[in-house]
């Protein structure tokens, strides 16, 4: 690890000011950053901690049912307190890491990285969230931009997620041995107005939404309406020492039409 | 029922106090006054013409002792190899010098360039992320077939081969063997690779090298399995300092599963630059280092045949099999492939005809050398495997095969050199089927097939070769060292004994189990008997713990300085109890004249052996303390049948692990739960080598999976409870405890049994195109094995 200096604001216009200094870096849970600034991969001049503002933390419903989860808020949380209004969600948080991690990691940090393997991605896109930051909300569907691409700006803060609750959902993933991340995770939700499935930890462009699954399940919401498509193009998925872009594909197929299964 | 205490007893580690309630002192924990930090520039390009060595930025900087590199270190010696291997035409193996930092080039990622000395550890990492070597990079070498192949770049240009040897095994039976698979009725053969491990012991390496001037003597902390062995190799071979001022001290270690037997360049160099600052100098190793320094281990490319006749009679084994030695020759490498490996081709089988070729290959990968199990758990594998691909092509059960090319009577000589002194592999096969509920088996198929699941039955079994013995015998077979060892027994003059040992403990429990014999032998509680090991300056010499020696070899030798001791004291009780020597008996603690109820306590014999007021001095020396060197007639062979059931997902190629028996035969146990435990922990390593370890690397040599990110360790999830059994026992027949050894079993006689299971699984679910697949079996490899 480099030396770096350390802030931890207590008010967001502090928090904002701290990060618009030259290679200042946000540091929210860390369970992503501190392994990296231990491996000597990057060298911030500051980290400013997220961990004493307030109003980011917490879970709470909104006048239109949304669950709303402040961007700082573990893990371990998530998995408690969304568990009566949207336990699909719960469960995907339970089952991130290990409990170190959970009561570490946050949402904010997450969705901000937004590792092609995280399991978060999947829920935010596959429930249409909304992602509040420091200045305005962006629609899942236009916040993630590929492999640790965001539609964040430097030095924007992600304050909150609000998730609209579907009439069922399900995460199932397939682990990779070692980190034990997503190989492949599918998240189904089913709403009123149609079914959305998102894809982490397959695809080389990170999260996304599989098109035709998602019309498939909305006329038919069932595990054979999934076997009975073709699994998504290898071409574009990631291939690895885990597994080949054909192996992840088909996983693709596999996790979905479980999840779809699973759906409560 | 297990006795309360002494050989058979359930105690307690008495060790596991201090490691799990912090108080363990590891070689981290160490610091001494003054101590400067090293840390190590290294090679991130995995072959390279070093051109030069830029650490003028580095040399401004904070705290910044000196920057040392190769050409620093006039006079000292490379890293000695410590045994000789002759090639099949009588020639010597290649042996390429070793240094302690790169010279002219570099050979693999990982390879230390320079080390930096400062103040503290942060600021000799923030120097040596300044240093620049030039390295001219050229093309590496990592396939080994490659590297043997015509104009294939060198490793070493000095040597002119990257073919390290080429040895034949028994050589003069090779055209018998030949003719007898040329007349065979069946003949079965497997290509099959033994994946490279990485150790990933708990603890990491760490050193402290420490210098007197007052003195000129030389102290050196490091995590090590032996330290008599690595003062001796440092000493002798690469810094020139005499044993006698040359300390080498192995406190707590966390674990070595073998990579710890070794020398390396970091203890050298912190031990040189400690008197050439006049500072202690110390170096821990980060993970990541750790990831692509360590010496790796297995790494075989095979071929293996097995001839039979028609009733399944094993006729006749030929092997052909590719051994990576990494671009050096770390200090037992060249042993690992060959005696360790080709003694062992019979298995438990009666073979009368057995033909090993080894080809030893440089690469620009991290060297590789034993690691729990080293060279048998290789020789188990080719064989139980290639028995259970036999079985399926002949029709015949995988069981029955095995049982009737059992060997049966002994002693029984192998053609491969070696004589089991005993076993009884009827025995453990029995007790498996019986643990295992083998019986059952269908039974649960069925309710696997219920939920989807291709569930599969894998057995096999093993025979390994422990305390690697006599020295003799291994000095002809090119051992550069003796394989015996020490043990010290005194008695303190109010009764209590310490041991002290030439075998070190790093997770095995001797402080425990070798309290017990004691105890057991004299008859006092375990709390009696304390044990030394680590230190070269208070044990006697000794050749440390690898290879399940300790208590057949170590635990030999203490049982024979016990028994000195117990001679001794006989006789002044004699003397006390006006008696004849002979007429003596010790039990519980008392020596008693025996058929009198004359006796004389424990206490009372040692106090009178150092306070010698009423004593036949005429006749022995005071005090009450012995040594003995205890050199073994032969290996033991502690041997087994291992059973392992799992469950494959046909969508997704997801192995589970629903059951794993073991049955061993250990001989005579002393702590059965050191023993269980011992056995869980190889079973553990054996099934993260089949299902989830292995590094990998790309074309240009680097490691892909140098992390735990990416490379998979076992975790208590992968793993279901086993069945453990040892009531099988066939004592060893030539050393005093008639003990075997069990720290590898467990790692030698799982991979075979899950891969075993997996391709059972796979056949019996229609998959019968699928004969076999390579470890680790991932999910995505059984997957692609079933796309066909």
């Amino acid at each position: 690890m480099y030396a770096f200096d350390f802030e931890r604001p207590t008010s967001l216009s502090a928090a904002l000011k701290a990060l618009g200094r030259e290679d200042a870096q946000a540091l929210a849970g860390g369970q992503t950053l501190i392994p990296t600034l231990k491996a000597r991969l990057a060298q911030p001049s500051s980290l400013v901690s997220l961990s004493a503002l307030a109003e980011l933390k917490g879970v709470r419903k909104d006048d239109a049912g949304r669950v709303c989860i402040g961007a700082t808020t573990p893990h371990a949380v998530v998995a408690r307190e969304a568990a009566g209004d949207y336990p699909a969600l719960a469960a995907l948080a339970g089952q991130i890491g290990d409990p170190a991690v959970r009561n570490r990691g946050t949402i904010g940090g997450s969705l901000a990285n937004n590792d092609p393997s995280a399991c978060y991605p999947a829920a935010a896109l596959a429930s249409n969230a909304m992602i509040v930051t420091n200045d305005r909300e962006i629609a899942a569907d236009d916040f993630f931009e590929g492999m640790f691409a965001t539609a964040l700006e430097e030095g924007e803060i992600i304050t909150e997620v609000r998730f609209p609750v579907p009439q069922a959902a399900s995460y199932l993933k397939f682990e990779q041995p070692a980190s034990r991340f997503a190989l492949v995770g599918a998240y189904v939700a089913k709403f009123a107005d149609g079914v959305r499935v998102a894809i982490t930890g397959a695809s080389e462009e990170g999260v996304f939404r599989w098109e035709a699954a998602e019309q498939a399940l909305s006329k038919d919401f069932s595990a054979e309406a999934v076997k009975a498509l073709a699994a998504p193009a290898a071409d574009g998925m990631i291939g690895d020492l885990h597994g080949s872009s054909e192996y992840r594909a088909h996983l693709v197929r596999v996790m979905t039409a479980r999840a779809v299964a699973a759906a409560r | 029922m297990p006795k309360d205490f002494g050989i058979g007893a359930n105690s307690k580690r008495r060790e596991d106090v201090r490691f799990l309630t912090g108080d363990g002192r590891y070689t981290d924990d160490i610091n001494l006054h003054g101590q400067a930090h090293v840390a190590f520039v290294r090679s991130e390009v995995a072959h390279g013409r070093l051109k030069g060595v830029d650490s003028s930025a580095a040399e401004k900087m904070p705290g910044i002792l000196r920057v040392f590199t190769a050409a620093d270190l006039s006079g000292v010696g490379g890293l000695p190899c410590g045994w000789q291997v002759t090639d099949r035409h009588g020639n010597p193996m290649l042996e390429p010098k070793h240094p302690v930092l790169a010279e002219d080039k570099v050979r693999y990622v990982g390879e230390a360039i320079a080390a930096v000395v400062a103040e503290t550890e942060a600021q000799a990492r923030d120097a040596a992320d300044t240093v620049i070597p030039d390295i001219e990079a050229l093309p590496a070498v990592v396939d080994m077939k490659g590297a043997v192949a015509e104009g294939a770049p060198l490793v070493h240009d000095d040597i002119g081969s990257n073919l390290c040897y080429d040895w034949g095994f028994v050589e003069d039976n090779k055209a018998a063997v030949d003719e007898a698979f040329a007349t065979a009725d069946h003949v079965t053969s497997l290509d099959l690779v033994n994946n490279r491990m990485i150790p990933n012991a708990m603890e990491p390496r760490v050193a402290v090298g420490d210098y007197s001037r007052a003195t000129g003597d030389s102290t050196l902390y490091t995590t090590s399995q032996n330290p008599h062995v690595i003062r001796l190799l440092m000493g002798a071979f690469v810094l020139g300092i005499p044993e006698h001022k040359l300390r080498v001290v192995a406190p707590d270690v966390g674990g070595g599963f073998g990579s710890k037997i070794f020398h390396y360049a970091e203890e050298a160099f912190c031990t040189f630059a400690a008197k050439a600052l006049n500072r202690p100098v110390k170096w821990t190793c980060t993970r990541s280092e750790s990831f692509v320094t360590d010496a790796h281990g297995r790494d075989h490319v095979t071929r293996i045949e097995l001839a039979l006749d028609k009733e399944g009679h094993f006729k006749a084994i030929r092997t052909d099999t590719y051994a990576n030695m990494g671009a050096y020759l770390s200090t037992f490498a060249p042993s690992v492939p060959t005696w360790l490996h080709g003694t062992l081709m019979a298995g438990n089988y009666k073979t009368p005809l057995i033909y090993v070729n080894v080809k030893a290959v440089f690469t620009n990968t991290v060297p590789v050398d034993a690691y729990r199990g080293a060279g048998r758990p290789e020789a188990t594998y080719q064989l139980e495997r290639v028995i259970d691909k036999a079985a399926r092509e002949m029709g015949m059960d995988p069981v029955a095969l095995r049982r009737k090319n059992f060997i049966t009577e002994f002693p029984y000589a192998t053609p491969v050199a070696v004589q089991y002194d005993t076993g009884d592999y009827i025995a453990t096969m029995d007790k498996l089927e019986e643990i295992a509920d083998l019986a059952g088996f269908e039974a649960r198929r069925a309710e696997s097939a219920k939920k989807g699941l291709l569930r599969g039955l894998g057995v096999n079994c093993y025979i390994e070769a422990c305390g690697i013995a006599p020295s003799n015998l291994v000095g002809q077979l090119g051992a550069r060292a003796g394989l015996y060892e020490s043990a010290t027994v005194r008695v303190n003059a109010t009764g209590g004994v310490v041991v002290m040992t030439g075998a070190h403990s790093h997770g095995q429990g001797h402080e425990t189990s070798f309290a017990q014999v004691i105890a057991d032998m004299i008859g006092i509680p375990e709390d009696q008997v304390d044990v030394v090991h680590g230190d070269t300056a208070n044990t006697p010499m000794g050749m440390g713990t690898y290879g399940s020696r300790s208590i057949a070899v170590g635990g030999s030798a203490m049982v024979r300085a016990a028994g000195k001791v117990i001679d001794k004291a006989r006789k002044i009780a004699a003397h006390l109890m006006e008696a004849s020597p002979e007429d003596i008996e010790l039990k519980d603690g008392k020596f008693t004249v025996a058929g009198t109820d004359k006796s004389v306590a424990w206490g009372d014999v040692t106090l009178a052996a150092y306070v010698p007021h009423n004593y036949p001095l005429e006749d022995i020396e005071p005090g009450l303390e012995e040594t003995s060197f205890y050199d073994p007639a032969n290996f033991t062979y502690p041997a087994g049948a291992y059973a392992c059931e799992v469950e494959v997902d046909p969508e997704t190629g997801k192995v589970t692990l629903c059951s794993f028996a073991a049955a061993d035969d250990f001989g005579n146990i002393i702590n059965p739960m050191i023993v269980d435990g011992q056995v869980h922990g190889g079973i553990a390593q054996g099934v993260g080598q089949a299902l989830l370890e292995g590094a990998a690397y790309d074309a240009s040599g680097q490691l892909l999976n140098a992390s735990y990110m990416d490379y998979a360790m076992p975790r208590a999830d992968d793993l279901p409870s086993y069945v453990v059994d040892h009531s099988c026992q066939t004592p060893c027949t030539h050393n005093p405890l008639g003990v075997k050894g069990c720290g590898e079993a467990g790692a030698i006689g799982s991979p075979p049994a899950v891969v075993n299971a997996v391709v059972d699984a796979l056949q019996r679910g229609g998959h019968t195109d699928v004969t076999h697949i390579d470890m680790p079996l991932t999910p995505s490899r059984v997957w692609a094995a079933m796309q066909g």
